[in-house]
């Protein structure tokens, strides 16, 4: 069906599935209850969930497919939400055009990007990549300032043009309130709460509109994994040479690959702009272009469902694992002797609260150490140990190109 | 004129600093054939070994001083530091006036002990795997020593003054015949020019006057016909580790005068390092330096106000462009070799 194989056709359900139950799945302690600060079932957080697996199944396409390690993806996400913005600020409230826009002008970007970067390979490709985006998000903090909003960023005003008709989402705003993101009418914030025994569920219509797009990016990774064009990519991987050597020319196959890789960091970026209407240039640091690598890495490198779960684990760990505090974790160990909750308490704090980013560096030397394949690779070999004699290959595994 | 001259000046500091820290990072990837991306935090660690310094010597017990009342008329209390006890007043305070140079002491043995732990405890398990691998889990290794050092020191900037001997500015228009004032340049930065030309005249000499380099020079060339000479050229590579690790952590003591130290400052200069490195050519040594100056010139002479006026921005993007077009027309870079990381 669609095009992909029994098995494809299954994880592609499963992600469905999960992305529609998500609300509930995400939520699965009553509020009244201590540990109702580790769900995460709230609109914002997921939200930023699928954006981010958005964005890493496009680094992963690039990254898991050829191998080439850009550390610039944050500049065509930092692009497409700009791009976004203008569109929301211009044409109308709607958020289709900011969509497309940024799809867009992040793939003109990367064809720009990669057309120079890829005449090099390994670590100069790395350090050409890094170049681009650091000059991009400096240009964006200083003379770009009519453009990008400078330090400030760019918001949506009131008095913002919006030269589409109303029912397109243009127009004067109402009563003086700065519109908010909508799709025909439907706002990005509505959300609808469904309170069931003790839990409650909220439903948010943005989260359903990137959720569905993840969706179909998801589809569309699949499809290129499993398609020429992709083994084309891996045998990249592989040995480059010999493809030169075999009478191919890889440089349109990779500039392909940067392109459609790029443009999922622009779709990214057009999404945060419309569920959230405003962009700063912080989006395009350089550390925000390592915060995709780590996603794809902690989740599985070369794996169709791993960059989604390593940018849910990311984003997981930056709001919920942050939020924790020392005298929450004195509560917590309460039950132990004074000395020992102290000495207890006192181990653990580092790693959470403000110094989340510690267990993630930890969390991330140990999957590169022990894990190379990340959290799929995880579940594969738990999956082995205990049921012997299967085959699993539900997560979407492809066989790692050697 | 001496607006030329002052921006080649400017440029001089900042270079230093690239060029020793690009030094350490091409010395390892000449060595151990590791592209090293924890050297930033390298730098940041020694900065903070000066800031660690500072305070224990800054120790201090209480004591009451008679003579003297506080506000509320009581007897005043006086910090008096340990160092006083020891040294007497006099030499106890010039003492912790000469923190920073004090601290390269200080940071040549901790620096050391970080690089030869850092290269046996886990850089040495990624010799066989692909650089992506290196790159990325000496990444993960520089957000932990980061993150470590803000649990510890906090997130703020700390400042380190340079000793009282050097605060101030050097008129160096007035000494080379331009009027007085023209070009002011700060004692420190001229001191930290210096200190960087010295420390890289002794890596160089150090590899190139000593039998201990040669054989290392020897092991960069041929790994393998070393080792089949029955030299330990592994044990050789661990301690160029730890020197590049020392040079850059003393590149990083010196520069806290210039710029208070604060945990990310290694990431700050870790990008512009490797655009240096790449610039001068993969594991050349004396391209790495050259570039380190060349680039930190070219950075000040882009801030130039006649330049801005002319193209907006400039400043911000000039070695990203220099090292776009370098990448692009001469793809080895400056001064770099045939066979170094073409695959």
């Amino acid at each position: 069906m669609l095009g992909l194989n029994k098995n494809d056709m299954r994880l592609l359900l499963i992600v469905a599935a999960m992305v529609a139950l998500a609300p509930i799945i995400l939520n699965p302690f009553p509020e009244s209850s201590a540990m109702a600060q580790f769900n995460a079932g709230y609109p914002d957080l997921m939200q930023r969930f699928v954006i981010f697996g958005i964005f890493a199944i496009g680094f992963n396409i690039l990254f898991g497919l050829t191998g080439y390690l850009s550390f610039g993806h944050a500049a065509f996400l930092g692009a497409g939400s700009y791009a976004g913005m203008w569109m929301l600020k211009l044409l109308s409230i709607n958020v289709i055009p900011a969509i497309i826009f940024s799809t867009f002008i992040a793939g003109l970007i990367s064809l720009a990007i990669g057309w120079i970067s890829l005449r090099r390979s390994g670590i100069y490709f790395s350090i050409l990549t890094l170049a681009f985006a650091q000059m991009a998000f400096s240009l964006a903090a200083s003379v770009l300032t009519p453009i990008t909003g400078g330090e400030t960023g760019l918001q949506t005003n009131l008095n913002d043009p919006r030269v589409l008709p109303s029912f397109l989402g243009g127009g004067a705003s109402d009563g003086g309130n700065i519109p908010k993101p909508s799709l025909f009418g439907m706002e990005m914030t509505a959300s609808f709460k469904l309170p069931v025994a003790g839990w409650e569920w909220t439903f948010n219509w943005g989260y359903y509109v990137c959720g569905v797009i993840m969706l179909v990016a998801f589809y569309v990774a699949i499809r290129v994994f499993r398609s020429p064009f992709g083994l084309m990519l891996r045998a990249v991987k592989s040995n480059q040479q010999r493809m030169s050597y075999t009478g191919l020319n890889t440089r349109p196959y990779m500039l392909a690959c940067f392109v459609i890789s790029g443009m999922y960091a622009g779709l990214a970026g057009g999404l945060m702009a419309a569920m959230d209407p405003q962009v700063g240039a912080e989006r395009m640091q350089w550390t925000a272009s390592g915060e995709v690598v780590l996603m794809t890495i902690l989740g599985g490198i070369g794996t169709l469902i791993g960059p989604v779960l390593g940018a849910g684990l990311i984003k997981y760990f930056e709001n919920i694992f942050s939020k924790i505090n020392s005298s929450l974790l004195h509560e917590w160990f309460a039950f132990l002797p004074d000395g020992l909750e102290d000495f207890i308490v006192a181990i653990i704090y580092p790693f959470i609260g403000k110094g989340w980013h510690l267990t993630l560096g930890l969390m991330f030397m140990a999957v590169i150490i022990f894990l190379p394949g990340g959290l799929v690779e995880l579940g594969q070999r738990i999956a082995r140990r205990f049921g012997k004699g299967r085959t699993a290959n539900a997560t979407g595994e492809t066989k790692p190109a050697e | 004129m001496d607006q030329i001259i002052l921006q080649i000046l400017n440029g001089l500091d900042k270079g230093s600093a690239y060029a020793l820290i690009a030094l350490g990072l091409t010395l390892i990837f000449g060595t151990l054939g590791v592209v090293n991306f924890a050297h930033g935090a390298l730098f940041m660690l020694g900065a903070f070994c000066t800031v660690t310094l500072s305070r224990i010597l800054g120790l201090s017990r209480t004591v009451i001083d008679e003579t003297r009342t506080d506000f509320l008329g009581k007897p005043l209390k006086v910090e008096v530091p340990y160092v006083y006890d020891w040294f007497g007043e006099n030499l106890g305070a010039t003492i912790i006036d000469w923190n920073v140079p004090l601290s390269i002491l200080f940071a040549i043995p901790i620096m050391i002990a970080i690089g030869v732990i850092m290269e046996r405890g886990l850089i040495k398990h990624f010799y066989n795997r692909p650089h992506a691998d290196q790159i990325l889990v000496t990444f993960g290794l520089a957000i932990v020593l980061q993150e470590v050092i803000k649990y510890y020191f906090g997130a703020n900037q700390i400042p380190a003054p340079a000793p009282e001997a050097f605060v101030g500015s050097f008129d160096f228009g007035a000494a080379v015949g331009f009027e007085a004032g023209a070009i002011i340049y700060p004692y420190w930065r001229i001191v930290y020019f210096c200190f960087a030309m010295i420390l890289i005249a002794a890596v160089f000499a150090f590899l190139q006057f000593t039998t201990f380099g040669m054989v290392v020079r020897a092991g960069m060339a041929d790994r393998e016909t070393v080792g089949l000479l029955g030299i330990n050229i592994d044990r050789r590579f661990t301690i160029m580790f730890g020197i590049a690790a020392a040079v850059a952590g003393l590149a990083g003591v010196m520069y806290t005068p210039i710029n208070s130290p604060n945990y990310h400052m290694g990431m700050d200069f870790l990008v512009i390092s490797f655009v240096v490195v790449v610039v001068g050519g993969m594991g050349s040594l004396p391209g790495a330096v050259l570039a380190g100056f060349v680039l930190g010139i070219l950075e000040s002479f882009a801030s130039m106000r006649q330049v801005i006026e002319l193209l907006p921005g400039i400043n911000q993007v000039v070695i990203y462009l220099a090292a776009i077009i370098i990448l692009l027309t001469r793809p080895r870079g400056l001064m770099g070799r045939k066979g170094v990381m073409e695959d």
